[in-house]
């Protein structure tokens, strides 16, 4: 499996399937370890930093279940276009993709997970999922985790669990974060409301950045920011009480647009269509609006034309380095806005 | 002069945080409230944690519970095992080793409780051992040593550093 071949693919957590799908895009958890034996990565020399790779890279090897499943990709040694790829695909982070020195990624076949070495910690596994179960990814990371952890020492402490390079993920290391798709709760301006409640009860909440750091509207993620004192199971817990508050609050707000404003509503997700169907040149931020619309009408059941693996897909197929992958060349910004049009053009009209 | 009467771009609490924006072509003025400021650098910042300003949190904590002489002597603090200084990790935000925790115990406790509102894990402990890892920092050092035994082809010493810590990894 080189990158290239991973280009027309898409991860098994974009398949569109799984609990509460029509709002929830994808849910992730994230462990942060260290190795007991070495300092943090910043005080890393080179020479640590390719014996942590070896040795994480050893202790998944005795992994026997993981011959066929697991590929290496050195990080360190991609080109600029190849790290934006596997950040798009959300594989590595921003801050591995643009980090410096040895560091690397293993990749599972199927996509479900990544562990994601030299990063702003040793280790970072990773495990994301179509859908909304957080306690069947819990399990699974968790598993991973206790496989890993048979092969090294993970830096611990009696009181503070496990230790990180930043203080903000002490203790179960553990970031979880759900990515909803909140189209009727924008265009209500119910949005900043349902949001400010989620920051009281301490869960971050963000937007999704597209290019330029431009807001690309109806996606948000929500995330945990303590991960000290209370358990996994505990977080993880909060999130699933919460969410689903969040889930009604747009379904609620779909209904209420599917009777207040219908015909708007069925001009809007139309009109939207028709640009992503005809046209001949489109930036990312306008295909993820477009994009946006198209997918809450096919759950609300005004398109029935369109499949949601087929949104899914394109959302991360139309970025700037996805598209570059598949048209096999580094394109100007102009020639990628012609060359999305295309993409999407041919997508949706088969 | 008019004092302040701008408002929010997202609110109608008065704007008291002007952002300029200059990651894209040309320079964009943000006028913002204190809570949707927040919002905004949070997001601007790192698209993948949620807790970007540490270092920021920490200095500002520092601020209101140190003197400028107490705080200069603890910014010279330094870490054993790594040599990280007090200065260095409130300024970046990341500690050194794992040693760190141990060594600035006290410092650190502030700050950990004001962000996870707890000072006590209660989760998951590795399956082997849920003891403390601490004594095994001894090998950050001895590799560290080995390391500038080799930078001057001092061999035979490196050759002992790598004897002591085969010896700790075999135990
Ligand atoms: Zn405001
Ligand atoms: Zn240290």
């Amino acid at each position: 499996m080189s990158i290239d071949e991973l280009a027309p693919k898409c991860g098994e957590w974009l398949k569109g399937s799984g609990p509460e799908s029509d709002i929830v895009i994808s849910s992730r958890i994230r462990l942060a370890r260290n190795l007991a034996d070495f300092p943090f990565i910043r005080k890393c020399s080179d020479t640590d930093r390719i014996e942590i790779e070896n040795t994480l890279h050893k202790a998944v090897a005795k992994i026997d279940s993981w011959q066929e499943r697991v590929e290496y990709v050195d990080v360190s040694d991609l080109s600029e276009l190849d790290r934006q790829f596997l950040m798009e695909r959300q594989l590595i982070s921003r801050e591995h993709s643009e980090g410096s020195g040895a560091r690397s990624v293993a990749i599972d076949s199927s996509e479900q997970f990544s562990l994601m070495i030299n990063e702003e910690d040793h280790l970072r596994i990773q495990v994301m999922q179509s859908g909304f179960d957080l306690h069947t990814s819990y399990d699974f990371i968790d598993q991973i985790d206790n496989l890993i952890e048979q092969n090294v020492n993970f830096a611990f402490h009696a009181r503070l669990g496990y230790l990180t390079a930043c203080p903000t993920n002490v203790g179960t290391g553990m970031r979880v974060s759900v990515m909803l798709h909140l189209p009727a709760l924008v265009m209500t301006r119910e949005i900043d409301r349902v949001l400010r409640s989620m920051t009281k009860i301490n869960l971050a909440v963000r937007g999704l950045y597209g290019e330029g750091s431009q807001a690309m509207g109806d996606f948000y993620q929500i995330s945990n920011q303590v991960t000290l004192g209370r358990s996994e199971r505990d977080l993880i817990d909060q999130i699933s009480e919460v969410v689903p508050v969040i889930i009604e609050y747009e379904r609620n707000a779909r209904a209420f647009l599917k009777q207040e404003s219908r015909n708007e509503l069925n001009d809007k997700v139309k009109r939207a269509l028709g640009i992503l169907n005809s046209a001949e040149s489109i930036s990312s931020e306008e295909t993820m609006h477009l994009l946006s619309s198209v997918r809450m009408g096919v759950n609300l059941g005004i398109l029935d034309n369109v499949q949601i693996p087929t949104i899914n897909k394109l959302f991360i197929h139309t970025q700037p380095a996805h598209l570059q992958k598949l048209h096999g060349m580094e394109l100007s910004s102009a020639d990628r806005n012609a060359a999305r049009a295309q993409h999407l053009r041919r997508s949706l009209q088969n | 002069m008019q004092v302040n009467t701008m408002k929010c771009q997202h609110c109608e609490k008065p704007a008291t945080f002007h952002i300029t924006e200059l990651t894209g072509n040309t320079p964009e003025e943000l006028h913002l409230c204190e809570e949707h400021a927040r919002m905004y650098l949070m997001q601007a910042d790192q698209p993948e944690e949620p807790v970007p300003t540490i270092a920021g949190a920490l200095a500002q904590h520092l601020k209101i519970s140190q003197t400028a002489e107490e705080l200069s002597s603890l910014d010279q603090e330094s870490c054993p095992v790594c040599g990280i200084t007090f200065y260095e990790f409130r300024h970046v935000g990341r500690l050194g080793c794992p040693h760190d925790y141990v060594h600035f115990e006290q410092e650190l406790e502030p700050l950990i409780v004001n962000v996870h509102g707890s000072t006590a894990h209660v989760g998951k402990k590795p399956e082997q051992g849920s003891t403390d890892t601490d004594a095994r920092t001894e090998l950050i050092q001895l590799r560290k040593q080995m390391q500038d035994a080799i930078a001057k082809e001092d061999y035979e010493k490196a050759s002992e550093m790598r004897d002591r810590i085969n010896k700790i990894n075999n135990e």
